[in-house]
C-alpha cells in the first residue's frame, strides 16, 4: 500500500525528517506517536502534498506509484485522506455540496459515474447517522462556527464518505471530549477492513483504546526509533518518551 | 471654451450643411455644439430634446473631470472621442463564427453560452442565425397587454415623447457630475421601460434585451418608471464579454418609483478588462441612481462587475417616500491591472426609511478596488435605518483592497450599522480543498463563490448560474 524509504524533508530550510521509513500493508493500522516537535506533522504534510514542505531524500511510493511526484488533488483522488489536525473554515460554501462535490472529484478519477443528488443523500444521511451527527450540519457552512469536537467528526465523516484506500488521522483526538472520542473511533473502525490502511497519529494511548493499532512507532528526532505492538503504547504512557529514547 | 465662443456656438443657426463632407454614418471625433444638432438631428429628435442636451453640454464645459477616485488612468482626450456612430451594417459584421476571435469564442464555451447566442454575442448579423424579430415581436406582444412599454431609447422619444420629458434628467438632472452631463449632452441610445399602475411585469427582462440593445454604445441612457404599486425585475448585460470597439463609456440609468412600487436592477457587467499589463479595456464611468418617491417604494441593485479597466459607479438609492427601501448588493473583482472605485450612496429623506448595503470586493492580481459609500440621513428620516457590511478578499499579495465609508446622520432617531471585513484566500484554505481531490483552480473558485453568497442570493436563478461561472473565468490564473 505505502512505501516510505528514508524520507528527508525540510520546512524553510530546516530538516525536520531525517531518514523516516515505513512500510504499511493493506489493512493494517500504524499509530505514530512521540514527542512534540519530532516530526509527526510534518510527516501527515509531506504525505498529502502540502507546498510548503520540500522532500530533500527519499522516496514514497504508494500503490506501486510515486506519491510525491503528484499534485495534493491528484493524491487525494488516487486515495490518500488527510484529517486534519486543524481544519479550516470556509464561509458561504454549503458543507453537503462541498462534501458532494469532493466525493464526485473522487469518482471521476477513478472512471465510476457521479452520484446524484438521491443517491449522494441516502449516503450522507447514513454516515451522519453513524457519527450521531445533527442534520443541520450538512446545510452549515463548511466548518464555521463549528466547535473543535464537530470540526473533528466532520473531518470523520468526510473521511467515511470518501473511503480512501489510506487515511492520515493527524492527531484527530486532540480536543475530543470522552464521548466524542468513541463516535469519531467508531466512524474510523466502521471502514477497518483487509483493503484499508491508517496510519494515526497520536500523542496518546488513550485513542488507541478505541482505534486498536496492529503497529505503533515512536518518532523521535525525525526517526522512527522504535516499533512495536499495541503494548508499546501503554509503555509509553507509562515511562514517558524520555524514557524510551533512551532506551533507543 | 470662453463664453463669448459659447455664445457664439450657441447663436449660430443649425446648418444641415455641415454634414454634407463626412460620412453619414460617422460623425468626425471631436465635442462641439455641432456635433450634438449632428447626433440629435440624426436622431430625428424633438427641439426640447436638443435644447436639453445643448444646456448639459454647454454645463459640462464649466465642470472638470473628478480626480477624487482612487483610480489611476491617462488624461481622456474629450476632443478625440467619435461620439455618433450608426449601427453596423451587417455587411460590415463577421459573417460566421469562423472569422471571431478564438478566445472570445474559448470563453463563450466555458460560461455554457448556447451556440446561438455566442454568435449574436460575437457580432455576426444576428438576423442570419437568429430570428431576433419574431422573439423581440413575441415579447413585445406579451408586453404590451400588460401595457408595458419596453424599447430602446430612440423610439421612446418617437413614440412616448411626454413619457421620457416628463422623467429625463428627474433623478440624475444634467447637472448631477462631470460624465453625467456629459452623457446628457451626447448619448446614443438604451433602454426605456414604464411600468403603469398596478402592473406587475409579466416576465423579466432581459432576454429580448440581449437582442435590442446590443449595441446600443458608448453612452447609454436608460430610463426605468414604475407607477403606482407596479413591479418589475430588469436584468441589464449578460454574462459573455461584450465585443466591444469603444474604449470610454459614461451610462446614465435613472429609476423613477412611484408609492408601493418595486424595482429590482440586476447588473452583470464583463465588458473587456484590458490584458494582464493593463493594456487596453474599457473606461466605465456609469450614473446609477433610482429614487423611492412615493411610500412603501422599494429598489433593490444588485451586481456583479467582473470587467472594464477602470470603474466608477455608484448605484444610489434616494429614499423619499415614508417606509420606502433601498439595497444594493454588489459583487466586484478586480483582477489583472483592473482597477475599480465603486459603491452606493442611500439618501434617507422619508421617515422608516431603511436600507442594506452588501459589498464583496474580490482584488486578484495587480487588481486594486476600493469601496466608496455613503449613507446620508436627513433630518427628517425620523426612524430611519441602515445595514451596512462591506467585505473584501485578496488573492495573492499584490492587490489592493480599500473602504471610504461616509456616514452622515442627521436624525438622533436614525440607526446605522456597519460591518467590514478583509480576508485573504488562505494557502490552508486551498490545501484543504486540493486534498479533498479539487484542483487549484476549483478550489479557489469554491472559497471566492462562497464569499459571494449573499450576493448572488439576490440574484435571478439563471443569471446567478451564469455569475459563478463568470467569476470563475474571471479568476482564471489568479493564483499559482
Amino acid at each position: 500500500m505505502l512505501s516510505i524509504q528514508n524520507l528527508h524533508a525540510e520546512v524553510d530550510g530546516q530538516p525536520i525528517l531525517k531518514g523516516l521509513t515505513l512500510e504499511v500493508k493493506p489493512g493494517e493500522v500504524h499509530a505514530i506517536m512521540g514527542p512534540n516537535g519530532s516530526g509527526k506533522s510534518t510527516l501527515s504534510n509531506v504525505l498529502a502534498g502540502r507546498d510548503e514542505y520540500t522532500v530533500t531524500q527519499g522516496s514514497v511510493t504508494f500503490r506501486g506509484e510515486d506519491l510525491l511526484d503528484k499534485a495534493p488533488e491528484e493524491r487525494a483522488q488516487a486515495g490518500v485522506f488527510l484529517a486534519f489536525q486543524y481544519p479550516v473554515e470556509i464561509p458561504g460554501v454549503g458543507n453537503s455540496y462541498f462534501l458532494k462535490t469532493a466525493v464526485n472529484k473522487k469518482r471521476a478519477a477513478e472512471g465510476k459515474e457521479e452520484l446524484d443528488a438521491k443517491g449522494f443523500l441516502k449516503l450522507l444521511k447514513e454516515k451522519m447517522a453513524l457519527l450521531e451527527m445533527d442534520a443541520k450540519f450538512k446545510s452549515r457552512d463548511l466548518n464555521v462556527g463549528f466547535s473543535g469536537g464537530e470540526k473533528k467528526k466532520n473531518e470523520v465523516l468526510q473521511l467515511t464518505m470518501l473511503d480512501p484506500a489510506l487515511a492520515i488521522l493527524d492527531e484527530t483526538d486532540s480536543g475530543l471530549d470522552i464521548d466524542a472520542l468513541r463516535i469519531v473511533s467508531k466512524g474510523v473502525n466502521s471502514l477497518r477492513d483487509k483493503e484499508h490502511s491508517f496510519i494515526v497519529v497520536t500523542h496518546y494511548q488513550r485513542l488507541l483504546d478505541h482505534i486498536e493499532p496492529d503497529f505503533v512507532h515512536v518518532l523521535k528526532d525525525g526517526r522512527i526509533v522504535k516499533s512495536g505492538d499495541k503494548s508499546l503504547a501503554l509503555e509509553l504512557e507509562a515511562q514517558g518518551y524520555a524514557g524510551i529514547a533512551d532506551a533507543a | 471654451m470662453s463664453s463669448a465662443t459659447v455664445d457664439e456656438v450657441v447663436s449660430k443657426k443649425y446648418e444641415f450643411g455641415f454634414f454634407t463632407d463626412i460620412d453619414a454614418d460617422e460623425a468626425p471625433p471631436g465635442l462641439s455644439e455641432d456635433i450634438i444638432r449632428f447626433i440629435s438631428a440624426k436622431k430625428k429628435e424633438p427641439q426640447w430634446l436638443l435644447d436639453y442636451r445643448l444646456k448639459a453640454y454647454r454645463h459640462w464645459l464649466t465642470l472638470e473631470e473628478p480626480r477624487w477616485p482612487k483610480v489611476d488612468y491617462p488624461q481622456i482626450d474629450y476632443q478625440d472621442v467619435i461620439y455618433y456612430s450608426a449601427p453596423k451594417r451587417p455587411e460590415d459584421a463577421p459573417k460566421s463564427l469562423d472569422e471571431v476571435d478564438p478566445k472570445l469564442l474559448e470563453t463563450y464555451e466555458k460560461l455554457g453560452i448556447p451556440l446561438h447566442e455566442r454568435a449574436a454575442l460575437a457580432g455576426i448579423a444576428v438576423d442570419a442565425v437568429f430570428d431576433s424579430v419574431s422573439v423581440a415581436t413575441t415579447f413585445k406582444e406579451t408586453l404590451k397587454e400588460a401595457g408595458v412599454i419596453f424599447c430602446s431609447f430612440s423610439e421612446a422619444v418617437q413614440d412616448h415623447p411626454e413619457l421620457v420629458q416628463k422623467y429625463l434628467g428627474s433623478v440624475v438632472p444634467h447637472t448631477d457630475n462631470f460624465f453625467a452631463a456629459l452623457n446628457a449632452a451626447v448619448f446614443t441610445d438604451g433602454s426605456f421601460c414604464w411600468i403603469p399602475a398596478g402592473v406587475r411585469c409579466p416576465m423579466e427582462l432581459s432576454t429580448y434585451f440581449r437582442i435590442n440593445a446590443a449595441k446600443t454604445g458608448q453612452f447609454e441612457r436608460t430610463l426605468i418608471v414604475a407607477e403606482e404599486g407596479a413591479y418589475v425585475s430588469y436584468l441589464e448585460g449578460c454574462t459573455a464579454p461584450q465585443r466591444d470597439e469603444n474604449q470610454l463609456h459614461a451610462a446614465v440609468v435613472e429609476i423613477v418609483c412611484q408609492k408601493n412600487a418595486e424595482v429590482k436592477y440586476s447588473t452583470v457587467q464583463n465588458w473587456y478588462p484590458g490584458d494582464e499589463n493593463g493594456k487596453g479595456g474599457i473606461y466605465n464611468f456609469v450614473t446609477k441612481r433610482g429614487a423611492c418617491r412615493g411610500d412603501n417604494a422599494k429598489i433593490s441593485w444588485t451586481q456583479v462587475e467582473t470587467g472594464s479597466a477602470i470603474t466608477w459607479k455608484y448605484p444610489s438609492v434616494i429614499l423619499q417616500g415614508d417606509n420606502s427601501v433601498g439595497e444594493f448588493y454588489s459583487v466586484a473583482v478586480t483582477s489583472n491591472m483592473q482597477q475599480a472605485d465603486t459603491g452606493t450612496k442611500m439618501l434617507h429623506l422619508g421617515k422608516n426609511t431603511s436600507s442594506t448595503i452588501v459589498s464583496k470586493g474580490i482584488s486578484a492580481m495587480r487588481g486594486q478596488q476600493s469601496y466608496r459609500g455613503l449613507v446620508k440621513v436627513n433630518k427628517g428620516a425620523e426612524g430611519a435605518r441602515n445595514y451596512t457590511q462591506c467585505d473584501s478578499l485578496l488573492i495573492g499579495d499584490r492587490c489592493g483592497a480599500h473602504t471610504f465609508p461616509y456616514i452622515e446622520v442627521k436624525n438622533p432617531t436614525a440607526q446605522i450599522e456597519h460591518e467590514a471585513s478583509t480576508s485573504k484566500v488562505s494557502e490552508d484554505q486551498v490545501f484543504y480543498l486540493r486534498q479533498r481531490g479539487l484542483s487549484e483552480e476549483d478550489a479557489v473558485s469554491l472559497i471566492v463563490n462562497g464569499f459571494c453568497k449573499e450576493v448572488f442570493r439576490q440574484l435571478p436563478m439563471e443569471f446567478a448560474v451564469e455569475a459563478q461561472a463568470l467569476l470563475a473565468v474571471s479568476l482564471e490564473g489568479a493564483v499559482g
